[in-house]
């Protein structure tokens, strides 16, 4: 394989399009989720040993830096189950011209935001 | 013929298997997390007697069994994407492949860490 290939792609001169940003949010994301899977079979972990620890999960997670991880996780999973659900459609060819894209990558974005001030509503 | 490293590294050998395996995960992944988070929501008070009934009952042993493994599989596919389209040449340098090895090696084990500790925590009852 060639590795002295030219690249010419100069990302920061791009004006990146937004379903390209829901893209690669899509992506982070994911990596977000691949770390924060710790962080919830941690508090799991607790919360499930015994009441005790019970007890002490939930006073953990009713910490400011906690509440604002948890709801951070919850935010990522949102766009990442909704992004992921676009992409699925438009594997199928439903939504994928531009305008539909684009259009698609608004409802990804808004309903993400709702979802997460809904739930966040709700768990405080 | 001698395969292509980036070939040996990965996951099933063939990429329209990964696809399905991605979506199919995926569509299990979103059935199970709006399971848990509507019990999570809709629950007016969960104390640890609600908490561990709720996650030892037979139905949630099987779809937390189903949902591990489907994360496992959806991350592993996820993260290999990521390696082979960033930890490349152009990107990282000549000894790109070992950094791309180095990193999906890594994944693999914290993927076997999860694996083991979300297995014990659902069958824990």
């Amino acid at each position: 394989m060639k590795t002295d290939r030219p690249v010419n792609l100069n990302l920061l001169a791009f004006s990146f399009p937004l379903a390209a940003l829901v893209s690669i949010t899509h992506r982070v994301t994911g990596v977000i989720l691949f770390v924060g899977v710790a962080f919830a079979l941690y508090a799991l972990d607790m919360a499930l040993a015994s009441p005790e620890g019970f007890a002490v999960a939930q006073s953990l997670i009713a910490q400011p830096l906690s509440k604002f991880i948890l709801l951070g996780l919850i935010a990522a999973l949102e766009f990442h189950i909704l992004a992921g659900l676009k992409h699925i459609l438009m594997d199928f060819h439903l939504g994928d011209s531009v305008a539909a894209a684009r259009y698609g990558s608004m409802v990804v974005i808004a309903l993400t935001v709702i979802s997460t001030a809904v739930i966040g509503a709700i768990l405080w | 013929m001698v395969k292509q490293v980036s070939q040996v590294m990965a996951l099933s050998n063939s990429g329209l298997s990964d696809w399905v395996v991605q979506r199919a995960t995926a569509v299990i992944l979103t059935a199970y997390f709006t399971w848990v988070m509507a019990f999570f929501l809709l629950t007016p008070s969960i104390d640890y007697a609600v908490l561990t009934g709720f996650f030892a009952s037979p139905a949630m042993k099987i779809a937390g069994t189903l949902a591990v493994l489907s994360t496992v599989a959806h991350a592993w596919i996820g993260l290999w994407t990521i390696g082979t389209d960033y930890l490349r040449p152009a990107h990282v340098g000549q000894y790109a492949t070992s950094v791309r090895f180095a990193y999906q090696a890594g994944c693999l084990l914290v993927l076997f860490v999860y694996l083991i500790w979300a297995m014990r925590l659902v069958w824990q009852f």
